[in-house]
């Protein structure tokens, strides 16, 4: 099963760099605690043992920017709370993704006013968008697996692009 | 009104020359801005009004001139009572004397008057907004504030609203 396979007789396994640092980025991404309103406890009976996230590699969010590489925006963000959100998707290292999860995340949600950010597309780049109010934890684990073939589709040429650019 | 409600209100009527109206099983007493800290002070020491239960305004624009008014919901934990003291006060510049050498949690209750309605308080030991962001311009709940909505994005519609959403650059 899975690398013994391929293995043989000499212990060698022939792969593309690309693959590897794919497999390697998306097998132990670890999100970080970003949970703001209402969907931080689907995100957390998401984490927790009925459906469990740690299957997919998210052993442990850490609540520290400078350890994850993953931020799920759960909940809505108001416009005095917009630039802490910033801050600390600044203090990520790259590589880094973030999933907007739920309505308010996405969209603004029900809340059409001047005080909540009308999508946190508006205050962090947003890679995957996870609808629902509040997505089930099966539509969020979707939504990780989304960005999992998201990352395992990148290119070398793509990161370069990307990295350079900053 | 109750009836152990009846001489406290003359007695305010009396002194500050206060009007009221009833409503229910309520009393609204209407000060004038200058006198309410004394009004309070008499309320909180003699009749035993140790509760501020309430600081919040309204805006009665345009019907109304004076168009704010200030309320203050006061509550007789002893007595089990409750009486209302309203101030009118008028749009251009409005400023109350702070009740907060009064009632202490008057304090955040007026910073929230400063930040939703504009109301300065004369004395505030610090004068700040508390629930929207500080550079912010303008008063949310006043009735003049435009509602800050976006508009509903459809498929006819939604390629202009995508080119003046601001989105975050990487």
């Amino acid at each position: 099963m899975g690398v013994e396979q391929k293995l043989g007789n000499m212990g060698v396994v022939t792969t593309t760099l690309e693959s590897v640092v794919n497999w390697g980025r998306t097998n132990a991404m670890w999100p970080m605690l970003f949970g703001l309103a209402c969907c931080a406890i689907e995100m957390m009976s998401a984490q927790s043992s009925s459906y469990d996230m740690s299957r997919f590699g998210m052993e442990l969010m850490r609540a520290s920017p400078r350890q994850s590489d993953l931020m799920i925006v759960a909940g809505r963000v108001s416009k005095k709370m917009g630039p802490v959100l910033r801050r600390l998707y600044d203090q990520m290292p790259e590589p880094k993704w973030v999933i907007a999860m739920g309505d308010c995340a996405s969209c603004g949600g029900v809340f059409n006013n001047y005080a909540i950010f009308q999508g946190v597309d508006e205050v962090v780049p947003v890679d995957v968008f996870v609808a629902g109010c509040p997505p089930r934890p099966e539509a969020l684990i979707h939504g990780v697996m989304t960005i999992h073939e998201k990352v395992k589709s990148e290119t070398f040429k793509q990161y370069t692009e990307k990295y350079a650019a900053k | 009104m109750h009836k152990k409600l009846e001489p406290i209100v003359k007695a305010i009527q009396d002194k500050f020359s206060a009007t009221f109206e009833e409503f229910r099983d309520e009393v609204h007493l209407f000060v004038k801005p200058e006198q309410i800290v004394d009004a309070l002070t008499l309320l909180r020491d003699e009749y035993n009004f140790e509760l501020l239960s309430a600081l919040t305004a309204t805006d009665y624009w345009p019907q109304e001139t004076p168009r704010f008014h200030v309320i203050y919901q006061l509550t007789s934990l002893a007595k089990n009572l409750s009486v209302q003291i309203r101030v009118p006060v008028n749009g251009s510049s409005p400023n109350v004397p702070t009740a907060t050498r009064v009632y202490a949690v008057a304090n955040w209750r007026e910073r929230e008057l400063l930040d939703m309605f504009g109301i300065e308080f004369d004395g505030h030991p610090d004068p700040r907004r508390i629930l929207s962001p500080e550079d912010m311009e303008g008063h949310p709940l006043r009735k003049d504030f435009p509602l800050g909505y976006e508009e509903p994005q459809f498929t006819f519609n939604f390629d202009e609203i995508d080119l003046r959403k601001p989105y975050a650059k990487e």
